[in-house]
């Protein structure tokens, strides 16, 4: 066995040398020893099982769950946004941090009027991302912009940090002539190529794998690129989180999952959704690297996901972060959250534990930000935000050509048929059509 | 993202505002928030979702169960859980957000009423709500399990297609999961995209073992349900989202069956048989009156109401009689249950047919957001093939 063991790792070593082709000698499949079991010994008074090496035991006793219980949460700021421990600080300069508040700022204004417009008929449907801010633009900050991006729905913040314009957040919520998806998706289903970021799908917990692979895929291209995956801790029930969290530890994938825990999965609170301590206890269950950190501490959501990141590029193996926040706002414009959880409950975040609130009172200790500042750039921000709102609003929505483009590749005969009796259809029938509302 | 439930909560004014962040500073945005520049409003009402593509047009009231109460579709449905909750101690419900209510609120109340342990919510996994479902239903005891949409079987579609619907064959009927009832809300609802609006009854046509039924309206929707619960065999029962609202009848309060794999005949007709279930119904009733009023053309329309296994006999004579067939849904056409209803009639009516067999279907797309409107298969492109097949 002993040497059969020898000769396993020598056929790996073999194909790793096949492959230390020039493109593959920096970010080479490394079979890290410590991954790998220990080499039968007969001798030995120790469990020799293939699936697990540990002692054994001469008394009965079951593993507690709450023996991983209790995991701590990492933060740098209390909740006054002053520095805990100085050797946390990130040093960010003044222009980052305010960078940072701007970003969450914005994206909260955007928010704010988006949600109006839904309830006032103007688009069909939003989501905010009320209080967890301070996931989003820490973890953004902390990644290289080509780093791809695999996001559940409730990340607008990442995609607005990398750039994405507001014409482009309006063109995709109003469905209009601009959005880059073409007018197929519901609102808040944003993507960008440009930007590293795959387009939202609203089928939970598919993009778990996906980013597995994806990052896979990164991993041979040896680019010094990394995958972030974000996901609720609802979606994380799904069978896909396991498949993905599985093949991303045994595939040894470059990959940093990231887990808003907001406390409810539309009405389902976590006690009803999980029994163990939350998601970051999962990760030593597949061998993976796992942090539980303050998601309304913005630069502990930065050191965490930059840390993860450094070392998931540098070891070639998956990080999990579980951001704890709160879902401030309800699950969407179908939902009313009164009549599952308290005002109270939601007024405590909003009023006493808020993400922006934390930045804020931590440039203004610094002298960074004013009441006046924060008047002008208020004002700034929504009229930069109404203004991007009115020319969506404007704007013609998407040729009805395109309900057929992008099915294949190429255009099927079969579909170019069904094209062309659509367009006969509706010219015998002009007046029971939209027309005038698209594009020509 | 439960999109689809929106309607319901329009108009319910939420009680909790969110002002913002931190300090409620922001929140002197209120009415105020998107007053527009002039001009900028112009479209703001084709903004709007589009009218409705149908009209409901109500079952007349029953008489033969008793007393009724109106009711629209969720509520009917509640109406038929609480019964068998009532009925059948051994009766659970689960899902997603089944607790509070369900996001389209069919299990208000309930939980109060029986007990957490009869009315609870699931981890957020479909594939463990139908494969639990099964299991409650193998140890005896009687399962109603909610996917949130019909779009989100699909994690589940294993647990249905290889293990509810081959218990009893593959055990030598040692073994069966007959108890189990599945439901989810399905079929468009003008804004639902992708992802909120998918019709997949086909997939599990194509199934045997398992019982596919679509109610079109309230009345139905409590009597079919409630065969689906006392069925044994496990069934799907999809329900048409866009009615949980819109539609509302005379409800018996009372429990009461509606047989399964039994095809109504709505409206007897001499010239075109229409086939539809769900939704389409309500359209196809509103083609009928045009037909005639337009083309003078008699149309017999009927509800398949259960697609798996369907009643051929129902569908077959009308046809003999009228040598004409329409059928409309809204998935895709190719690979649709039109095609599977066509083909058969096709073999058993040949020489009755004054025309081919028509289908009016969703194109074979997936569904789009803001194509919608020109998606469906409305009315106008219904009464097209009629005029269709008419001058053949
Ligand atoms: C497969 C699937 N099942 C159900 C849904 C409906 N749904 C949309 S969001 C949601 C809750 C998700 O909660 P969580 O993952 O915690 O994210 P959060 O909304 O809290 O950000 C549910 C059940 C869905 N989109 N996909
Ligand atoms: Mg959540």
């Amino acid at each position: 066995m002993n040497k059969m063991y020898g000769l396993c790792f020598h056929a790996v070593r073999q194909t790793a040398g096949l492959k230390s082709s020039r493109l593959l000698q920096r970010r080479a499949f490394r079979v890290s020893t410590l991954h790998r079991q220990q080499p039968f010994d007969s001798t030995l008074e120790k469990p020799q099982f293939p699936g697990a090496s540990a002692e054994f035991v001469d008394q009965l006793e079951f593993i507690e769950p709450n023996v991983i219980s209790g995991i701590p949460v990492y933060r740098v700021m209390d909740r006054q946004g002053n520095i805990i421990n100085p050797s946390q600080d990130p040093q960010l300069s003044k222009e980052t941090v305010l960078n940072f508040y701007q970003k969450m700022t914005m994206l909260n204004t955007m928010d704010r009027i988006l949600y109006e417009s839904q309830r006032q008929g103007r688009i069909s449907f939003y989501m905010t991302n009320y209080g967890e801010e301070g996931t989003h633009i820490g973890s953004a900050a902390a990644l290289n912009p080509n780093d791809l991006v695999f996001g559940q729905y409730r990340e607008a913040g990442v995609l607005m940090y990398r750039g994405f314009s507001l014409d482009h957040f309006m063109a995709q919520c109003y469905a209009n002539a601009d959005d880059l998806g073409k007018g197929r998706q519901m609102p808040v289903h944003y993507g960008s190529k440009d930007l590293n970021f795959v387009t939202i799908s609203s089928p939970l917990a598919t993009q778990i794998p996906q980013a597995a692979g994806a990052a896979y895929a990164v991993k041979r291209e040896n680019s010094n690129r990394a995958v972030i995956c974000y996901f609720g801790e609802g979606a994380a029930s799904e069978g896909d989180a396991h498949a993905g969290f599985n093949f991303s530890a045994t595939l040894e994938c470059p990959l940093i999952f990231f887990c808003r825990n907001n406390g409810y999965a539309i009405s389902t609170p976590t006690n009803e959704q999980y029994r163990g301590d939350g998601i970051a206890a999962r990760g030593p269950g597949y061998g993976m690297l796992s942090i539980r950190v303050d998601g309304n501490d913005v630069f502990a959501v930065y050191n965490a996901t930059k840390e993860a990141r450094r070392r998931a590029v540098a070891e070639n193996q998956p990080f999990l972060i579980e951001a704890m926040t709160y879902r401030i706002g309800h699950h969407s414009t179908s939902d009313d959250s009164s009549a599952y959880r308290s005002v109270d409950e939601v007024n405590y975040w909003d009023k006493q534990d808020h993400p922006i609130s934390r930045l804020r009172h931590y440039m203004t200790a610094r002298g960074w930000w004013s009441e006046d500042d924060e008047r002008s750039w208020r004002k700034q921000s929504r009229k930069t935000v109404m203004e991007a709102f009115e020319r969506a609003e404007r704007r013609l929505k998407p040729n009805p050509e395109l309900l057929f483009t992008d099915v294949y590749q190429e255009m099927t005969p079969q579909l170019n048929k069904q094209r062309e009796s659509l367009w006969r259809h509706v010219q015998q029938y002009k007046e029971h059509y939209p027309l005038d509302l698209y594009d020509k | 993202m439960a999109a689809a439930a929106r309607f319901f909560i329009r108009g319910a004014n939420s009680r909790l505002s969110i002002s913002g962040f931190g300090t409620g500073a922001q929140s002197c945005f209120g009415a105020a928030l998107l007053r527009l520049s002039p001009g900028c409003s112009s479209r703001t009402k084709t903004q709007r979702r589009h009218a409705s593509h149908f009209t409901y047009q109500p079952d007349p009231v029953p008489t033969q169960y008793g007393p009724t109460q109106k009711m629209n579709l969720f509520q009917s449905v509640t109406s038929a859980l609480d019964n068998t909750l009532a009925s059948d101690p051994t009766a659970v419900i689960f899902g997603e957000d089944v607790a509070f209510g369900g996001v389209f609120r069919c299990t208000v109340g309930l939980r109060d009423k029986y007990g957490k342990d009869r009315v609870f919510n699931t981890p957020l996994c479909e594939q463990g709500i139908v494969g639990f479902g099964i299991g409650v239903a193998v140890a005896g005891a009687t399962a109603i399990a909610e996917i949130q949409f019909a779009d989100y079987i699909y994690p589940a579609f294993d647990q249905i297609v290889n293990e509810a619907a081959k218990y009893r064959y593959r055990s030598g009927n040692l073994f069966d999961c007959g108890n189990l009832t599945i439901r989810a809300p399905w079929g468009c609802v003008g804004h639902g995209s992708l992802y909120h609006s998918q019709s997949p009854e086909a997939f599990f046509a194509h199934c045997p073992g398992i019982k596919v039924v679509i109610p079109r309206g309230p009345v139905q929707a409590k009597g079919l349900l409630l065969s689906c619960i006392s069925d044994k065999n496990p069934c799907i029962f999809f329900e048409p989202k866009i009615l949980y609202r819109a539609a509302v009848e005379q409800v018996p309060v009372e429990p009461y069956t509606i047989p399964l794999s039994q095809a109504e005949v709505l409206q007897e007709g001499s010239d075109v048989t229409l086939v539809a279930w769900g939704t389409q119904i309500h359209v196809m009733r509103e083609v009928a009156n045009m037909a005639q009023e337009k083309l003078g053309v008699s149309c017999e329309v009927i509800d398949l109401q259960t697609i798996l296994p369907w009643d051929t006999e129902t569908v077959c004579k009308s046809v003999v009689k009228t040598g004409r067939l329409l059928i409309s849904h809204e998935a895709p056409i190719t690979g649709g249950f039109a095609a599977e209803i066509s083909s058969t009639v096709q073999e058993e009516c040949f020489l009755n047919l004054e025309a081919p067999i028509s289908r009016v279907c969703g194109y074979d797309t997936p569904f789009p957001h803001i194509f919608e409107p020109f998606y469906i298969p409305d009315k106008w492109k219904c009464l097209e093939a009629i005029k269709r097949m008419i001058n053949y």
